[in-house]
């Protein structure tokens, strides 16, 4: 009997269980999955916990009920994975394994910049990209009634790169609604040269944060949180105030692939972007966050990600050469608040334009335009998340590589 | 695009990035250099090489990067390369901008 072992049931490793399931032999092939926690949490609805609009209770779900009979699911922490003798560690006990996958997503780490992990945290500095820090800024922005909202970023890359402009949206929408727009200042600080950075993003959508009154602050590299004066300072001396402070801290892989030696700098895994095989372990596959592929950090394209996957361990199995095969889609929706939300289909080589998806000429969605249709599509991702994505089911007419049909390229 | 500098022909998008790396030459680094009122030294030189070899690599490029590389201090890189250090040195390294998804 041989062992299959994925690291990580979030949205990749459940997936890769319901993928493997029904094609590895089971007279031959045993599969394992470990996490460290009972509950899966659908962490798209983290942006929109602090805004009311989610409940506790529509953003998490017991993680066993996604793994399906004939996997089995240990939920326990995972150590080290000692690569040289095919075993990973546990918190409590060992595993050994002839295939391993991680996918051990990627996480904040508040304490990279000095001030920030400081005891201000959660009381005027905030993340929402943790169950929990989402839910203490949710009560934050019930009492808050004016002052200066500054919505950062620390440093790329980070999950769901558009999550923290989205932010700002919602939060012009949030003010609005409670009649307090005028008391707010909101400001959006980007390590980067734009709050939109590619050609025809930015042409089309540049209007955006001037429609919504919403400062923009660029090429601004954080040194420290002067949490005392609330300010946050970067590299030549310049001071952004805030009153309330949402940070997007930076992101890395978990301590688990530092302590084994498998990560860049980030803790990421060097791995192949084309065929998801890591880099320098044959037996072990990559998947979702965990990677250091260029492609999106997101759900949707750990779900590209996975059928490919599932193919090339299958070609693995069987002696045959892997597939390159992943284009690096990504297709995800951004919410521009007042009920309405952009859509953006694009890959490794093509980014972002304008067109129809999923049919070409049809649609009915639009790409990087604005409409209510697309907000529908965003809050009908939770349960195509909890009812198909998670169970590897595939979303109809989407297919695995980027299709350029229905896209306006030269324009 | 297409911009002429010192009578060569490259290709450039909007912001007057090269598109194709092929095409870079020293001058041409020095020539964009010159029209960012950058005046290279042998330091500006050693930052640029080494944010050619990380996008050869494919590595992302960012300031905890710079930290990192040895090469020099976050500080020294705003002073050598004003008004958004990695937009400048890329741009006369000849390789694309950090960007993000949109
Ligand atoms: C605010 C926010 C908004 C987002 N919006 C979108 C969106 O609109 N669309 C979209 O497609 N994506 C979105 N995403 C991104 C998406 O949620 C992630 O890309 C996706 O969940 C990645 O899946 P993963 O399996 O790679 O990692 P995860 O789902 O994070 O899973 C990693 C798992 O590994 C486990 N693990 C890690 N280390 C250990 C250890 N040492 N021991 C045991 N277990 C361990 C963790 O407990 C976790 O369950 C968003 C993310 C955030 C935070």
């Amino acid at each position: 009997m041989k062992n299959l072992v994925i690291l990580g049931a979030g949205t990749s490793g459940t997936m890769m269980a319901n993928h493997l399931v029904s094609k590895l032999p089971k007279k031959d092939w045993k599969i394992h999955i470990v996490d460290q926690y009972k509950t899966h949490y659908y962490q798209p609805g983290f942006l929109f916990l602090p805004f009311d609009i989610y409940n506790e209770n529509q953003v998490r779900k017991e993680g066993k009920k996604f793994i399906p009979k004939g996997v089995e699911y240990h939920q326990l922490k995972i150590e080290k994975i000692d690569a040289e003798n095919n075993l990973v560690e546990l918190e409590n006990g060992v595993l050994s394994y002839d295939i391993l996958i991680i996918a051990t997503g990627s996480k904040i780490a508040p304490q990279e910049v000095e001030g920030m992990h400081s005891k201000a945290w959660r009381d005027t500095i905030f993340d929402f990209y943790t169950y929990e820090g989402a839910l203490a800024l949710r009560n934050k922005l019930r009492e808050f009634k004016e002052g200066k909202l500054v919505v950062h970023i620390t440093e790329m890359p980070i999950k769901c790169p558009v999550a923290p402009l989205e932010f700002a949206f919602l939060a012009d929408s949030y003010f609005d609604k409670k009649g307090i727009r005028d008391k707010v200042e909101i400001t959006y600080v980007t390590p980067l040269s734009g709050a939109f950075t590619k050609e025809y993003s930015s042409k089309k959508l540049g209007y955006l944060l001037e429609e919504k009154n919403i400062k923009l602050e660029t090429d601004f590299a954080i040194e420290r949180v002067d949490f005392e004066n609330k300010k946050i300072v970067d590299y030549i001396d310049k001071e952004i105030s805030y009153d309330l402070l949402v940070t997007v801290p930076t992101n890395m892989g978990d301590e688990v692939i530092e302590k084994s030696g498998l990560g860049d700098d980030l803790n990421f895994v060097p791995t192949h972007e084309k065929t998801l095989q890591s880099l320098e372990h044959e037996n072990i596959f990559v998947i979702g966050d965990a990677t250091n592929v260029p492609a999106s950090k997101a759900g949707s394209v750990a779900h590209f990600q996975s059928e490919t996957l599932t193919d090339n361990i299958l070609l693995y199995i069987n002696n045959k050469p892997l597939k390159e095969e992943f284009d690096g889609h990504s297709n995800c929706f951004i919410e521009t608040g007042k009920n309405k939300a952009l859509l953006i289909d694009f890959n490794y080589e093509q980014e972002p334009v304008t067109g129809t998806f999923p049919i070409a000429g049809i649609g009915p969605l639009k790409l990087l335009k604005e409409s209510v249709l697309n907000h529908w599509g965003k809050l009908a991702f939770r349960w195509v998340y909890w009812n198909l994505l998670l169970k590897g089911i595939p979303i109809p007419f989407v297919s695995r590589n980027m299709s350029t049909a229905g896209k306006n390229i030269n324009k | 695009m297409i911009k002429t500098i010192k009578q060569i022909a490259i290709n450039v998008n909007e912001e007057g990035y090269l598109t194709d790396f092929s095409q870079w030459t020293k001058e041409i680094g020095e020539e964009i250099a010159k029209e960012n009122n950058i005046e290279m030294t042998d330091k500006h030189w050693q930052v640029i090489s080494w944010i050619q070899e990380q996008v050869t690599a494919k590595k992302p490029l960012s300031i905890r990067g710079i930290k990192k590389s040895g090469v020099i201090d976050i500080k020294e890189f705003y002073a050598l390369f004003p008004g958004g250090p990695l937009k400048v040195s890329t741009k006369i390294a000849g390789v694309p901008k950090p960007k993000s998804c949109i």
